[in-house]
């Protein structure tokens, strides 16, 4: 069972939280071309490692997270929220 | 064989006498017995019939690993088939009976399938496909249909009950520091040693005492190992097993609760699943002793050495007069001299040569001799042996029992569950655990340690790796080295005996043979986990605990390798099996899932309504009168509605606040229709797409105020698109300045709807002003009070396609408000309606749900064009029309009538071209129903070029699932009203 330590709640269980998809994309802006929003939604590597991800926390604090999780072991390096205001916040908090 | 109770051994209560039943026949048995003790005490050597063959079996150990006697327990909803005897702890009127046997394990007429042996070989099922000589002539499935009835009676082990299980399960959740999984010497020692250093230690157990193997021992007394755990504050967890490791240090667990209680209270569970999230695992799990292959090594009195100790000195069951034990290794030893002091004569064949070991010669041991074929048939008569270098020179040895100990598998499966490979290792011939970066130690002989005092050595080591990976400590530590017997384990893994053909057995539960393994090979299957599934080998309920190694050992013969390039199989959960009632705990029955109500469910029943489940939601499906079936109901609710004001309960929409200067802005991004111009005090239907241009979601969204917004999603995607405004916010368009919250429980809705709906309202706002035409007019908002200063919010909004109103109050008012609506709506002759006139009226008005938004449809398939803005870029604008999204010959939404308006057709139903009624059609039904309005039955669904191509064209419905044909005519989708007038009136 993976346990994602939320910055909000703390560590919870996988079943508490959806999985989003990848953290990196940057999605085109929505003028944007058929083919800048064809190679943000359907491109997708297939990473061996580590990898950031996001989760929602949607039976706790309801927080979009970015976790860094191994696709191999599971393992997870950091978590933390997608917003970059409530990323400030808890850097100030810690 | 003869088995028997004697005196002075064992640690049973012989003052608590048990009376049990097996095959419907009673017999005694004691306190702290199992009931494959008791059998063995009451002299019952056949137990049960193999899986192929239907040999008579007996049992061949004393726990987990049993693959013999595996038994039913219970009758009728309480019976529970393929029930280890050896794990099953007897209770005073346990009722257990043998099984995969007729008549009974005694005398079975199936066991004709034992000189039938050729057809059922390896890969038996396969074959069947392919015609086995002389049924050629039944290549394909043919021989399988006629075979298939009697193989999957002859095939197979117990039976379930096929009724509803009458016990109660739980889930139950602990964390800790550390759980160790196994109270031998290790583990013990392990959780000792964590508790003295203030680890919170959970110490879980599968058997029902604390000890282990050690329970063999004549002279050991768990009571004060007992004592000083639970002084530590130790949490001891019996009748438990660790089934599963998981990520993250999460340990799965069963707890038997009562299955050991004769009448249970029936306030407690029967089992308990436990999910543990420990911070560190020890694994203690013990080692497996393993049995050896030869002809006929499966006759009822074959067991293992460490078994017969057990039954021993546990239970006080001496399992043979004349017994013969066959080795490789110097385990066998002490057991040999303890049965013989017990009274039975005992021969102990050592395939080594060279060994000495000191005995009191009350037994005899022959050097470099081994087993190859027992005599008997239900039970042993005599055990043909021989030199181990050559297999000839025969002599026969008068034996009611053979004991075999082929040597000793270290249970690394918990580890394996971690996709932790095992290695081999030469010296003590079995896999060993390899070492893991989680935090996992694994202990005792299941790190293949065969003396106490390295057992215990490795246990407090083992929690000093604990407290070192932790942080909590910098010490060092060593594991003593694998092994510890004095003269070196010799491999036998199986004795050929070419002179006939053989039944050597691998796997005692699929009855794999040695044979069977040859010839998976010669028919190409060198991949051991080929080898598994074409023989199914291991993959019983066992999971191959003492046969797999000697399958190994034969494939690597096979194949000119040596075992670890040969590989093992890789263990999966469970370590033993976990019932499915465990793993459901108390979700069965209306607990299954979430029952979500809004807040008039009860006035709703109160007041007629039948329910149906959308979604968790539990919602008004129609409110018949007296006799009305459900047709009569919702024909009558819709017509009302038409003729003059029905009312329904809306609730389950979901409902989010939207607020924050850029609320305005960020509907305009999301919603393909523009939200820019919306005025204060109006509503707008609204549709959201996916990124790739799909139709998301629909519903509207009331502007409150200037930043402020009321949203209503569909009742199935409320959650879904609430995560979807969330993620938008959180994570593309941070800078925007909105928040959103869901507000579904926190408003009760309620649609009122027909020519008289306005009428009704008057009679229940304090101010009747605020609902004319001219003040709310048709898509109007507006914030008011009900009678009785019941704050409300009012849109006149139309599903229904006739004047109409949705009304929200707070929840807690929303019993006070139906009161109210209803008793003026009855003034008027007015109805409650439910779902099922709600779907009538909206498709007689050609709108779309989520039977229509699939997931599959676009806004041009759904004939919603006019809702894509072209004056701005919204979420899926640039996708929308992408690729096979642009096609022409997209199935676009249109209505269907029956061409004879008597006929019905069915949601489902597939349309096609005249003459070409094939394969897929060219489109679909979605929705149907009876239309009161028109007086036949009409239909909305999708069909290629939509109303463009088959406008007023006679197409075919195909119905094959209901074995129905139609002929249907293409029209619009908006049946009724067209162009709106009475919405607007």
């Amino acid at each position: 069972m993976i346990r994602i330590n939320c910055p909000y709640c703390g560590e919870r269980d996988h079943s508490e939280f959806s999985y989003g998809g990848d953290a990196t994309i940057n999605y085109p802006s929505l003028d944007a071309s058929e083919k800048e929003w064809t190679e943000a939604i359907f491109f997708r590597k297939n990473i061996k490692g580590f990898q950031f991800e996001t989760w929602h926390h949607s039976n706790g604090c309801r927080m979009w997270l970015v976790v860094e999780r191994s696709t191999v072991t599971h393992e997870i390096k950091s978590v933390k929220p997608c917003h970059p205001n409530l990323q400030k916040v808890v850097e100030n908090n810690k | 064989m003869k088995t028997r109770r004697i005196d002075n051994y064992g640690k049973i209560n012989r003052d608590k006498i048990l009376s049990f039943s097996w095959d419907k026949k009673n017999y005694k048995g004691f306190e702290g017995d199992t009931l494959a003790s008791a059998l063995l005490a009451n002299n019952i050597g056949i137990v049960g019939r193999s899986f192929k063959y239907h040999r008579p079996r007996g049992i061949f150990s004393s726990g987990v690993e049993e693959s013999g006697a595996l038994v039913t327990i219970g009758s009728k909803d309480r019976r529970d088939p393929n029930v280890r005897a050896t794990t099953q702890e007897l209770y005073n009127g346990l009722e257990a009976s043998g099984q995969n046997a007729f008549p009974n394990v005694n005398f079975d007429l199936a066991g004709i399938n034992n000189y039938l042996g050729r057809f059922f070989a390896a890969g038996f099922y396969y074959k069947t496909f392919m015609g086995i000589p002389p049924f050629e002539w039944g290549r394909g499935t043919a021989i399988w249909m006629f075979f298939e009835k009697f193989i999957r009676k002859a095939a197979g082990m117990g039976s379930a009950s096929g009724l509803p299980d009458p016990d109660t399960y739980e889930h139950a959740h602990d964390f800790c520091d550390l759980i160790v999984v196994g109270s031998g010497p290790a583990g013990v020692a392990a959780a000792i040693e964590a508790a003295e250093k203030k680890l919170d230690v959970i110490l879980v157990e599968q058997d029902s005492l604390i000890g282990g193997n050690q329970l063999a021992e004549n002279d050991f007394d768990n009571s004060q190992i007992k004592n000083q755990l639970e002084n530590l504050g130790i949490k001891i967890m019996t009748r438990t097993t660790a089934f599963g490791l998981y990520d993250n240090c999460v340990v799965g667990l069963l707890e038997r609760v009562t299955d050991h209680i004769s009448e249970p209270n029936v306030n407690i569970p029967r089992q308990r699943f436990w999910t543990i999230r420990a911070k560190h695992i020890i694994v203690g799990a013990g080692a497996i002793e393993r049995h050896i292959a030869f002809n006929n090594n499966d006759i009822p009195g074959v067991m293992t050495v460490n078994a017969s100790k057990h039954y021993l000195n546990r239970y006080g069951v001496l399992t043979g007069k004349r017994i013969v034990i066959a080795t490789n290794n110097d385990s066998v030893y002490e057991t040999a001299h303890q049965l013989s002091e017990a009274g039975a004569n005992v021969t102990v064949l050592d395939s080594r040569t060279n060994f000495e070991i000191e005995t009191n010669k009350s037994f005899e041991i022959r050097k470099g001799y081994v087993p190859y074929n027992i005599n008997g048939s239900k039970k042993i008569d005599s055990l043909d042996i021989s030199k181990s270098e050559i297999i000839n020179k025969s002599e026969t040895i008068n034996c009611d029992q053979v004991l075999l100990s082929g040597g000793w598998s270290p249970a690394v499966h918990l580890l394996s569950h971690r996709g932790v490979k095992p290695k081999w290792d030469y010296n003590n011939a079995c896999f060993l655990p390899s070492d893991t970066n989680e935090n996992i130690t694994m202990v005792g002989s299941s790190r293949g340690l065969w003396n106490k005092n390295d057992c215990i050595a490795s246990g407090i080591a083992g929690t000093t790796d604990a407290l070192n990976r932790l942080g909590i400590s910098k010490t060092n530590y060593f594991f003593p080295k694998p092994g510890g017997w004095k003269y070196p384990i010799q491999p036998l893994y199986e004795v050929k005996y070419k002179k006939s053909r053989s039944k050597s057995f691998v796997d005692y539960q699929h009855d794999v043979t040695t044979d069977d393994v040859r010839l998976a090979h010669r028919e190409g299957f060198i991949s051991v986990e080929h080898l598994k599934r074409y023989t199914t080998l291991g993959m019983a309920n066992d999971q191959g605990k003492m046969g797999n190694i000697i399958g190994l050992s034969l494939m690597a013969e096979l194949l000119n390798k040596e075992i670890p390039e040969v590989g093992t199989t890789v263990f999966r959960p469970p370590y033993t099996p976990v019932s499915i009632g465990a793993l459901s705990g108390r979700n069965v029955g209306k607990h299954f899932r979430p029952l979500r109500v809004t807040p008039m469910h009860q006035w709703n029943i109160d007041h007629g309504a039948k329910m149906i489940e959308v979604g968790l939601y539990q919602r008004p499906w129609y409110y018949p009168k007296e006799n009305e079936t459900l047709s009569d109901s919702y024909i009558r609710e819709a017509s009302t509605v038409r003729k003059t004001v029905g009312i329904c309960d809306v609730t389950s929409l979901g409902k989010i606040a939207v607020q924050g200067p850029d609320s305005t802005e960020f509907l305009n991004r999301i919603y393909s229709n523009g939200f820019s111009k919306l005025q204060v005090g109006k509503a707008r239907y609204g549709i959201m797409l996916r990124d790739d241009g799909i139709v998301m979601d629909d519903g509207t969204s009331w502007r409150l105020a200037e930043n402020e917004y009321f949203m209503t999603t569909s009742t199935g995607e409320a959650a879904k698109v609430m995560s979807w405004l969330e993620e938008l916010l959180q994570t593309r368009w941070t800078n925007l300045n909105v928040n959103v919250t869901s507000v579904s429980e926190q408003w009760a809705g309620v649609s009122v709807a027909g020519p008289k709906s306005r009428e009704v309202l008057n009679n229940c706002v304090d101010d009747s002003l605020v609902i004319t035409n001219n003040n709310l007019p048709f898509m109007g908002v507006t914030s008011t009070f009900l009678k009785g200063n019941i704050s409300c919010r009012i849109a006149r909004i139309s599903f229904s396609g006739e004047l109409a109103f949705e009304v929200y109050v707070k929840s807690d008012f929303a019993n006070t408000m139906m009161d109210l609506l209803w008793e003026n709506a009855k003034k008027y002759d007015g109805c409650l309606y439910g779902l099922e006139a709600l779907g009538a009226l909206r498709v007689e008005k050609g709108h779309v749900t989520a039977a229509e938004l699939d997931g599959r449809v676009t806004i041009d398939d759904a004939g919603l064009s006019k809702m894509a803005s072209t004056k701005k870029s919204y979420i899926g604008s640039a996708m929308r029309k992408r690729g096979v999204l642009k096609n022409n010959d997209r199935e676009i939404l249109v209505g269907f009538f029956p061409t004879n308006l008597k006929e019905t057709f069915n949601a489902g139903t597939i349309v096609c071209e005249k003459n070409n009624i094939k394969g897929q059609g060219i489109g679909r039904i979605t929705s149907v129903t009876y239309s009161p309005e028109l007086g036949h039955w009409i239909g909305i669904g999708f069909v290629k070029g939509g109303l463009d191509k088959w406008k007023d064209t006679t197409l075919v419905g195909a119905d094959p699932v209901r074995n129905k044909q139609m002929n249907l005519k293409v029209v619009s989708p908006h049946m009724i009203d067209p162009k709106g007038e009475r919405m607007y009136a």
